[in-house]
């Protein structure tokens, strides 16, 4: 049995260190999420040498205080699963801020290797860096690695597995000076702490004392629940606060940073770091900066970028798409085929094979999207897309990085709220990436647009172009101003800090792309596709149950009957058939019609009606409305079974829409008041079901259903009301 | 010593050394954690076209803050 080893990887973001976790584990990954949030955990295995590591990549901070998920998800990962080693992935290059969040693991004292990634560049810069003089000043293994060529990553390997043998556990902490000020209250409070045995199973003293004196919300809290020493240490920690407050204008945290940088500075002058002057730094990165977030130029490249981007996985994705359609179409009618006609068939058929065709089908814009997203982050566009709308976006309550999930969810019309929402995965600020999955399937998708464009043909016939542009206007200002709504209401509080590196260019390798275009897809497939297969049952069973009753029924079978015994009469005159057979698909869209009707959604859209008459909507309506809840083109299939059309191909809906026409319950008036109502309701249960993977619970999912739908409702109902106050209904 | 200003007032180009950083709680963290303390040089190398955020050159990186979150820094210009 080759000794185990647990590794965790941690670094700063863009220090390479999900290129190191590609690099050491190759495509061997397991991605899933830590319980309860959002944020992802990989692990990988690998074996190397007579070992066998465990490896887990930790999320990328810049330090471990209590301020964000990943950072309290870093450290408990830390004190509560003890790795035998971690593997801290410095950017040689930012050597001094690297080393930051280094210093900081070497005060919890675990195991420490450090790995001096993107040596490469490094020394293209000019700098010039003893990582042997590192190792014997901080007593710890370093190793020099290039992640993205693979070089130095077995060593590292290696020399962790060594070192976690050598420590055999035992952590060892190294103090650093915290000043005059603070050093003595320091080593009082650690000396408490050890002698009571406060939390020293998880915590080491030391450490868990200058967590008092960062006044660390997570510690506090841990710390109240455990014994009265907390009070005690919370109070020592209060008055040396005012102390400095009086004296020095200052406070703890910025000291005992000001500190930790001294003793990093105080480190790389001892001759680690020597830059070599006269080099010029980053040079390619600037130049490229300065034309791609010029003023002008700037946002002219990124509008071409978007849109490429769209374009690209709307009409590429496109033929995958129809070929899974295709496949799924085939499916079904073989089923139908195969299966007697029945309730057995109508579940197969209408239920799994559509359900599964229907989450499979997103797959190929799936993999596009992230795609995209993994060239653009790699590369270090997104962080400049960020850095040039955030003013914008910020106004709404959002992040500069919300634009992307808003122009592929529908923005340009003809997106998709599926992969959309999965793009708001690049904001790392939670309330800003809350508002912006809530309101992003506003947007005008591939399936509502269907539906748009034959209710603008038929009752705005002479002003298609103008009426589109509308809606898309529409949608974005629904979608900002209710982002602003809900940032200042139930996702109250500050926007988060912006502070963000802008990381210099670098070209992104196809290796760190197919990983994590496949991870996402796999996730997708693996997550939604069994919540998505249930509720597909369950909206077939409520558009199919509990049926007519027996005698609607047996009036049509008795209808049919006699349909049949006239073919078999009738002379072979062509006229004749033509009639009867005209009758035959009168008589079944009837019968498809009364299913409907009967049917649980049926239900729900009669019962409606009293109310929905308010938007100006029929029961008719009601139905369609219900439907779409499946997907948005369901819209348009419904209401032609609700008016005994049969089932309507939304490329060919123009019988619907003379149907419309003639209703009198349609009107212009009434196809505005759907048309908003269609723009905001609940999204489709795809959409739901990945807002709540994103965002974690499904209390955020169920809001986004019955928020939106009583917006909506609110909407249409004023606009409708308001126009028939004005004669325009 | 030149007179000491907030960072919002440095032209793109300029360099300065900071001089005191007042933000505190999360931001303050932050700040921090990019190494923008007392004493570290920056450069101001670019504002967004909206004019804000403004992108700093620390020591080996580019950061980008906004113009409210620059407010808490207080520099001193260096004369070239």
């Amino acid at each position: 049995m080759p000794p185990k080893i647990v590794i965790a990887l941690s670094g700063n973001p863009n220090s390479g260190k999900t290129t190191m976790f590609n690099a050491m584990t190759g495509a061997h990954q397991h991605v899933g999420n830590y319980p309860g949030i959002t944020v992802e955990k990989k692990e990988g295995f690998v074996q190397k040498d007579g070992y066998s590591f465990h490896i887990v990549d930790l999320p990328g901070t810049y330090s471990l205080t209590a301020y964000s998920q990943e950072e309290l998800v870093a450290r408990n990962f830390l004190v509560d699963e003890r790795p035998d080693v971690v593997v801290d992935v410095l950017n040689a290059s930012a050597l001094e801020r690297n080393l930051y969040l280094a210093v900081q693991l070497m005060e919890i004292g675990i195991p420490l290797v450090l790995a001096l990634n993107m040596m490469d560049e490094a020394k293209d810069q000019g700098l010039s860096i003893d990582s042997q003089k590192l190792s014997e000043l901080l007593k710890i293994p370093v190793v020099e690695t290039v992640a993205r060529s693979g070089h130095g990553v077995e060593p590292l390997l290696l020399e962790a597995g060594r070192f976690a043998g050598e420590r055999g556990g035992k952590w060892s902490q190294i103090n650093i000076s915290y000043g005059p000020d603070l050093d003595p209250v320091l080593k009082e409070m650690a000396r408490k702490i050890e002698a009571e045995k406060f939390l020293t199973d998880r915590y080491p003293p030391r450490w868990l004392a200058l967590k008092y004196l960062e006044s660390d919300e997570e510690i506090r809290v841990v710390g109240r629940k455990t014994g009265p020493l907390a009070l005690e240490l919370e109070d020592m920690a209060e008055s040396v606060a005012k102390h400095l407050e009086k004296t020095l204008k200052t406070y703890p945290e910025a000291v005992i940073a000001d500190y930790r940088y001294g003793f990093i500075s105080s480190l790389l002058k001892q001759g680690v770091l020597t830059k070599r002057s006269g080099q010029e730094r980053l040079v390619l990165s600037d130049n490229l900066d300065k034309v791609l977030t010029h003023k002008v130029a700037g946002p002219l490249a990124m509008l071409a970028v978007l849109l490429a981007v769209y374009q690209i996985t709307f009409t590429v994705g496109e033929i995958p798409m129809g070929w899974v359609q295709d496949f799924f179409a085939w499916l079904g009618d073989t089923a139908t085929a195969l299966i007697p006609d029945g309730l057995l068939q109508s579940l197969v058929v209408s239920g799994v094979i559509d359900g599964v065709g229907g989450v499979l089908s997103f797959v190929p814009l799936i993999m596009l999207i992230f795609l995209f997203i993994a060239f653009l982050e790699d590369s270090g566009y997104m962080a400049r897309v960020a850095y040039m709308l955030d003013r914008v976006f910020r106004a709404f309550g959002l992040h500069g990085c919300s634009v992307m999930p808003f122009i592929i969810s529908g923005g340009i019309a003809g997106g998709c709220a599926v992969p959309g929402v999965m793009a708001a995965r690049t904001l790392r600020s939670p309330r800003e990436k809350l508002a912006t999955l809530l309101t992003a399937p506003f947007m005008t998708c591939g399936a509502k647009l269907p539906v748009f464009i034959l209710l603008i043909g038929v009752f705005f016939a002479k002003y298609q172009a103008l009426m589109l542009c509308l809606v898309t206007i529409t949608a974005w200002a629904a979608a900002l101003l209710t982002a602003r709504f809900l940032r200042s209401t139930i996702i109250k509080g500050p926007s988060t800090p912006f502070v963000m590196e802008l990381p210099p260019y670098r070209l992104p390798t196809l290796k760190g792309m197919a990983i994590h275009t496949w991870e996402r897809t796999w996730q997708y497939i693996k997550k939604a596709g069994t919540v998505i297969l249930a509720i597909s049952i369950l909206l077939w069973a409520a558009m199919t149950f509990p049926g007519p009753p027996q005698e609607v029924l047996e009036q049509f079978e008795t209808r049919q009957e006699a349909l049949t015994a006239q073919v078999a009469n009738a002379a072979q005159k062509d006229q004749d058939m033509k009639r009867l057979e005209a009758r035959r698909k009168t008589l079944a869209g009837q019968e498809a019609e009364a299913r409907l009707r009967f049917s649980l959604a049926g239900r729900i859209g009669n019962g409606l009606e009293g109310i929905s008459r308010l938007a100006g909507f029929d029961w008719r309506t009601n139905i369609a409305l219900v439907g779409g809840f499946a997907a948005k083109e369901v819209i348009i299939s419904t209401l032609g079974t609700a008016y005994s059309l049969g089932e309507t191909d939304p490329e060919e809906a123009a019988g619907l829409g003379e149907r419309l026409k003639r209703d009198e319950n349609w009107s212009a008036l009434t196809a505005v008041s759907a048309i908003l109502f269609i723009m905001l309701y609940a999204p489709c249960f795809v959409t739901v079901v990945v807002i709540k993977q994103e965002a974690g619970s499904w209390k955020w999912a169920f809001f986004s259903m019955f928020f939106n739908t009583a917006l909506a409702f609110a909407l249409s109902t004023t606009v409708f009301q308001t126009g028939k106050v004005l004669g325009l209904g | 010593m030149a007179q000491k200003t907030a960072l919002r007032k440095i032209k793109v180009g300029q360099r300065a050394r900071i001089a005191k950083v007042s933000a505190r709680g999360e931001l303050g963290r932050r700040i921090r954690d990019m190494g923008l303390l007392p004493g570290a040089e920056i450069e101001v190398v670019g504002r967004a076209p909206l004019k804000d955020p403004v992108a700093l050159r620390m020591q080996g990186f580019t950061l980008s803050l906004r113009n409210n979150e620059a407010d808490y820094i207080t520099v001193a210009p260096l004369e070239d």
